[in-house]
């Protein structure tokens, strides 16, 4: 039961090595340090922790970095910032990683980052979504991997203004993430349909959410069209009282990140028909890349990937093909070569920009469905993350010039 | 809003309150007899749900499956309930009071990973209820069926429980423990039996609370804390030990919050209101009004003197600082004994920031008898202090820091004018209701605070950037403070306080205006508490509103509870062991969260003093035989 | 005969209906030793509680050496040199016996807004006097929690005289102990009033100790006070045999002489 991460991830380093091939020269492995909030959002955190072991196991077995195999020294961050800043300084000074990797919630992500920049060292944001870690609070050493709340709710813009709808309902989770979306979705739709009208707006506890009378609060305010950024049990029970109440019908809906299997999948029969969401189709994405990281993640798993597997996977791609780029643990070295860093993952080829720090990495938009009693993604498209972002000049702007 | 909206959000509300009614209900009960906050109650309503998920799969989504799982969910946490009373609690009943409360912090821990473990991380929607998944046209607005019997069920219930109450010998004992805890055992019952079947009852009702609740909410891992605030809450403003007014608590919080919601955004004044933005602390709100009003909540009654006689709880000899400073000398040497980690300096800072935020509770915990739920309030205020007087008021830190205990202060004479009015438990929670109403401030005001994400930045200037630098200023203030508070609790202010505690009627009878000392240790309280969070805002770079949330408050009562209440070095002890062990099980194992429970329960049942105070006791038995 | 220390005009309190203290008057004067008695629900206790500001009054007034101290607080009354002990012990149990007087003399001389000196240091000596007085000086150091009743009792007599008190108030002074030593604390009390001319009003049930020491004796029943004098005087009063009679308590055995 007590498992070591630390121990598990080196012997598998070892297994490797003792594969008969013998890669690596007589240094150490390279190690890096990675630290999540696991047991706070499990349900998001377990498949990417898998995910990342993936991608070890996999360079480690094709040769490693600079000659030497990836070791991961992964930590739980206690889900606060002022653990995880704690835990940041373990992994730098005791465990000597080369640099930092992950975080989920914003707060933690922003504090990391905050930290990296103060003790010089890079820092790959692998998930958290807060637009402030790139551009209001960003700066020269931190990187983030997955597409952002403003760039998810872009890519939803298009399909959004096409409906024309004129009277918008507004539900979210009452904290930064709800709050940006809520506000990026209102600027935009905004700027490209004079005419709209936001009729309600819903701030829900994160995790609380009174579900029954949202969904009463919301019908009663008659609109045309509802934009929420709900996810997790209370995106569930808000479409089961949804449901319940018809609220749904008749009425166009987009959610964000309700299309990620980590959301979607507990719904099953109940999931909602015809929505709007951002996701990831995993069973029906047939690129090479995708298909490559598919087969392998079920064949050492037996289960199928989440969103939070392919952005595990991809942050160990990204933190090799710095290393690989760099050719150095140098943290300039890293830093600069971060910056334009061009490399595949299973949703493409990503690319850092040297603008702001963000990746392009994109997301799968489209309407859910129910399939055999499932949720599914349907009518999706792959849209890239460079095609989701403002206009370079409005990003100098918001972005410290230092 | 027209009339057709109100009657549904009535409705809204009332099926809201049934499940919450039962949560309070059990808590209630479980406190009124045995006087056990139990914290573990809403990872029994959590395991509640997950149990009636798993039977209603197994028995299948039929009528018979559906309503049977409900039964068995009940059972089967009631039975849970009366383990966890048997195999923990029965052993801790003559610990100091609240300190049950901290094995049941352990339980908390221990059942977050077991349900992780078998359940797994993703939430777990039930089925509809089968012959209720319809909706009702109701004024031409859909009600679903399963609101309408939620809304039955609990007055139902209530009326079983108050039969059970009144008409049975079983509801004679509980209502004489509730009212008098001493004259059971005088009336010759077996108590234990009492309080085992209490808290089967409780547990019970906790598990139906979350059983019931299978068509409406998903099973997941963040039900328990998010149920215990709201259970407390109403168990509190319904009047501790009172069915019938955790009943009318329920409503009126399910009510009140549903209104919030119809009501939305409305402009009041020319001012824009946001109700809707208000649910993420209105039950608190409705507890602090409720509590300043009526200090015994909605049909409480001020309970019998509750300390009993022969109690005996004194204070040791007051620390030698000559003892002490060799000690702190030794602690500031460490950075030359192990130059490269930095670390351990980290990890000793933040364990001396903890320990001068625990000493400054237990001020207030054991000499003076007043126990705060939310002393993580000035802590946070604090740490926003001084990081918004250095960044946006461009002060320098060191004034930034040194101003700051005075704004937790002041707060804290603000917050503590209303609570020392009150005592118990109403009191704790008059400090929970008002740290809550602080942190949703601190979580909202974007502009000054930078809402939820906090603010960063909050780096200290040049001289200090070196870690080991920043720790001896942290050790010698901290020291200073802890120093100070320990040096007050064997004044004639400290003793006054000691007094108030021991007998109000004699403290009062000797002219001593209690309340008023009370009051100024509050405050007093809050700025160390203050001075502590200004460091530790600055030893981390960043700050967020966690550092003013009910989790940092628990974590400063777990510590007191852990080394002693009725000790003085205790809350440090409690804060070292708290802090080094969470950080040490987090890094080794995967499991951490429930070996932490473990190990806590462990030293609960070993240490039913606390750590120092169990030490202290087995050095005075085995002393004289040497 | 000097001005009354005490003067109790036309009190009054009802409990919803039930008139528990209904126009009693009295006084009393420096250095004598009055007793009030009455059967259980006489209205005693609720007197008593009046008297030092604990319960408010329907009516009537309360004058302690001239001044008007009805509505005041119990704290305000006391430092207007009202000592008080309680039927019922109401020490600190988490000090020791040095500490309770401590306490008492440390609020007396306003010293208790002190933060940062030593409370086991101050007034030392007098604390030690005062238990001397009482007998219990070589008890000092003990902890108030584990001593026996008795003690209890003169620790709080002690606590009582440490603000120099004009009036003393004794609610049932020997409840709850053995014979011998209601007797020999009673007489304790009554040879301290005396030496320093304190007022002393007291409750008790035990009449052989109000016979033995009790200058005058005030008879309440059912809130009325029914008779006042000397106690040979009282004990003659058909009235307050009346009251008695059935309960024994008065004449079931002889008073020692």
């Amino acid at each position: 039961m007590l498992k070591r991460r630390q121990v598990v991830v080196a012997a598998t380093a070892l297994a490797a090595v003792s594969g008969g091939r013998a890669p690596f020269a007589q240094q150490g492995p390279i190690r890096i340090g990675e630290l999540n909030s696991y047991k706070n959002f499990p349900a998001f955190l377990e498949p990417y922790k898998k995910g990342w072991e993936l991608a070890v196991e996999e360079f480690n077995k094709a040769g490693g970095a600079l000659g030497r195999p990836i070791e991961i020294v992964s930590r739980d961050d206690g889900g606060t910032p002022a653990d995880a800043v704690r835990v940041a300084e373990e992994l730098l000074s005791r465990e000597r990683v080369a640099f930092l990797v992950g975080t989920f919630p914003s707060n933690v992500g922003l504090a990391v980052s905050d930290f990296a920049k103060q003790r010089k060292t890079l820092f790959i944001a692998a998930e958290p979504l807060s637009d402030k870690i790139v551009w209001d609070q960003g700066h020269r050493y931190t990187y983030r991997l997955r597409a952002s709340t403003y760039m998810q709710t872009a890519m939803l813009i298009p399909d959004a203004v096409k409906l024309k709808k004129k009277r918008w309902a507004i539900v979210f989770p009452n904290y930064e993430y709800g709050q940006s979306a809520t506000a990026a979705f209102k600027k935009l739709l905004k700027a490209q349909q004079a005419d709209v009208e936001f009729v309600t707006e819903q701030a829900t506890p994160l995790g609380r959410i009174e579900a029954g009378a949202v969904a009463q609060a919301i019908a009663d305010a008659k609109p045309d069209a509802i934009f929420s950024s709900l996810f997790g049990p209370d995106l569930a029970k808000f479409v089961r009282e949804g449901n319940s109440r018809e609220l749904f019908k008749g009425r166009e809906v987009f959610n964000l990140l309700a299309g990620e299997p980590e959301y979607l999948d507990p719904l099953k029969e109940e999931t909602p028909k015809g929505w709007y969401v951002t996701g990831y189709p995993w069973n029906e994405i047939k690129t090479p890349s995708h298909q490559k990281f598919l087969d392998a993640y079920q064949a050492k798993f037996k289960d199928y990937p989440r969103l939070g597997s392919v952005v595990g996977y991809a942050t160990i791609q990204s933190t090799v093909a710095a290393i690989r780029k760099a050719g150095s643990l140098d943290q300039e070295k890293l830093v600069d070569a971060m910056s334009g860093l061009t490399h595949d993952t299973p949703f493409g080829s990503i690319t850092y920009r040297a603008i702001d720090n963000q990746s392009t990495m994109g997301a799968y938009v489209g309407q859910i469905d129910v399939k055999d009693g499932k949720g599914v993604m349907v009518n999706w498209r792959y849209v890239d993350g460079k095609d989701a972002l403002p206009p370079d000049d409005e990003v100098r702007k918001m972005r410290p010039a230092n | 809003m027209s009339f057709a909206s109100i009657l549904a959000q009535l409705l809204n509300g009332l099926a809201g309150a049934s499940s919450l009614f039962m949560v309070a209900a059990g808590l209630s009960l479980i406190f009124g007899v045995t006087r056990v906050v139990n914290f573990a109650h809403g990872s029994l309503y959590m395991l509640g749900l997950y149990v009636a998920y798993s039977t209603v799969e197994f028995l299948g989504r039929t009528p018979l499956g559906f309503w049977g799982a409900i039964v068995v969910a009940t059972i089967v946490i009631g039975a849970l309930g009366a383990l966890i009373e048997i195999a923990i609690l029965r052993r801790i009943y003559r610990a100091p009071e609240l300190f049950q409360l901290l094995a049941t912090f352990a339980v908390v821990l221990v059942i977050k990973d077991v349900a992780l473990a078998i359940w797994g991380a993703e939430e777990l929607v039930g089925p509809r209820a089968p012959g209720l998944s319809r909706t009702v046209e109701i004024m031409g607005r859909r009600v679903p069926q399963y609101d309408l019997a939620l809304i039955v069920i609990a007055p139902l219930l209530l009326l079983g429980l108050w039969l059970a109450l009144t008409r049975t010998r079983w509801g004679a004992l509980v209502r004489a423990a509730t009212q008098d805890r001493e004259m059971v055992g005088a009336l010759g019952v077996d108590e234990r039996k009492l309080f085992t079947g209490v808290f089967f009852v409780g547990a019970a009702l906790a598990g139906l609370g979350g059983a019931l609740q299978l068509p409406r909410e998903p099973a997941n891992l963040g039900l328990d804390l998010a149920v215990i605030a709201d259970a407390f809450v109403v168990t509190v403003v319904g009047g501790l030990g009172s069915i019938p007014g955790a009943f009318i608590a329920a409503i009126l919080i399910g009510v009140v919050k549903a209104f919030c919601i119809a009501l939305g955004t409305q402009s009041v004044l020319g001012l824009e209101i946001s109700f809707s933005k208000l649910t993420l602390v209105v039950e608190f709100l409705v507890m602090a009004i409720v509590l300043v009003v009526r200090p015994y909540g909605l049909l409480g009654r001020p309970p019998a003197q509750q300390r009993a006689v022969g109690e005996i709880t004194t204070l040791p000899n007051m620390p030698d600082w000559r003892r002490w400073l060799p000690f702190v000398a030794l602690l500031a040497l460490i950075p030359f004994a192990a130059p490269d980690d930095r670390y351990l300096l980290v990890l000793l800072t933040d364990i001396a920031i903890l320990s001068l935020f625990a000493v400054s509770l237990h001020v207030l915990m054991g000499p003076s008898g007043m126990v705060s739920f939310g002393h993580a309030a000035y802590f946070g205020v604090a740490a926003y202090a001084a990081a918004i007087l250095m960044r946006k008021v461009q002060l320098p830190m060191e004034v930034a820091v040194a101003v700051a205990p005075f704004v937790a202060g002041a707060v804290a004479l603000v917050y503590g004018w209303f609570c020392v009015r009150l005592s118990g438990v109403y009191l704790a929670m008059l400090t929970l209701a008002f740290a809550q109403i602080t942190w949703s401030v601190i979580f909202q005001w974007d502009s000054l605070t930078g809402g939820s994400n906090g603010l960063t930045g909050v780096w200290p200037p040049a001289w200090l950037a070196d870690k080991r630098v920043y720790f001896w200023l942290t050790l010698v203030l901290c020291a200073l403070g802890i120093g100070l508070l320990w040096r007050m609790l064997f004044s004639p202010f400290g003793y006054a306080l000691r007094a108030g505690r021991d007998s109000p009627l004699r403290a009062e009878a000797i002219g001593i205006d209690v309340r008023r000392l009370q009051w100024f240790a509050f405050a007093l309280a809050g700025a160390f508490a203050g001075l502590g969070g200004a460091l530790f805002a600055f030893s981390k770079g960043s700050i967020s509103p966690e550092l003013a949330s009910i989790a940092q408050s628990t974590d400063a009562l777990v510590m007191v509870l852990l080394g002693g209440v009725e000790t003085i070095t205790g809350p440090i002890a409690g804060a070292a062991i708290f802090t080094w062990l969470k950080d040490e099980l987090a890094r080794r194992t995967e499991y951490w969260r429930s070996v932490f429970g473990l190990v806590i329960l462990a030293l609960v049942l070993l240490f039913p003093q606390g750590v120092v105070g169990g030490l202290a006791m087995l050095w005075r038995r085995v002393r004289p035989a040497s | 005969m000097s001005a009354p220390v005490l003067e109790v005009a036309g009190l009054a309190k009802a409990f919803g209906g039930v008139r528990a203290v209904d126009d009693v008057s009295f006084t009393v004067v420096a250095g004598e030793l009055l007793a009030m008695i009455g059967p259980n629900g006489a209205g005693k206790s609720t007197c008593f509680n009046m008297l030092n500001g604990q319960l408010s009054a329907d009516a009537g007034a309360v004058r302690l050496l001239g001044r008007d101290v009805l509505g005041m607080k119990p704290r305000a009354i006391w430092r207007l040199g009202v000592g008080r002990t309680f039927q019922i012990t109401a020490t600190f149990t988490s000090m020791t016996v040095r500490e309770n007087v401590q306490m008492a003399l440390l609020s007396h001389r306003h010293g208790l807004g002190s933060l940062l000196s030593r409370a086991s240091a101050r007034h030392r000596n007098e604390a030690d006097a005062l238990l001397g007085r009482v007998g219990m000086r070589e008890q000092g150091d003990r902890v108030c929690g584990v001593l026996a009743y008795g003690d209890l009792k003169r620790v709080e007599l002690a606590v009582a005289l440490a603000n120099d008190p004009k009036l003393l108030l004794m609610d049932e002074p020997t409840a709850g102990m053995a014979p011998k030593e209601r007797i020999e604390l009673m007489a304790l009390a009554a040879s301290l009033a005396r030496e320093r001319e304190v007022a002393v009003l007291f409750t008790e049930h035990d009449m052989d100790v109000v016979f033995a020491h009790a200058d005058r004796i005030i008879v309440l029943d059912r809130g009325r006070l029914i008779a006042q004098g000397e106690p040979a005087a009282v004990r003659a009063d058909p009235q307050v045999q009346a009251v008695y009679l059935g309960s024994g308590a008065m004449f079931g055995h002889e008073v020692p002489a």
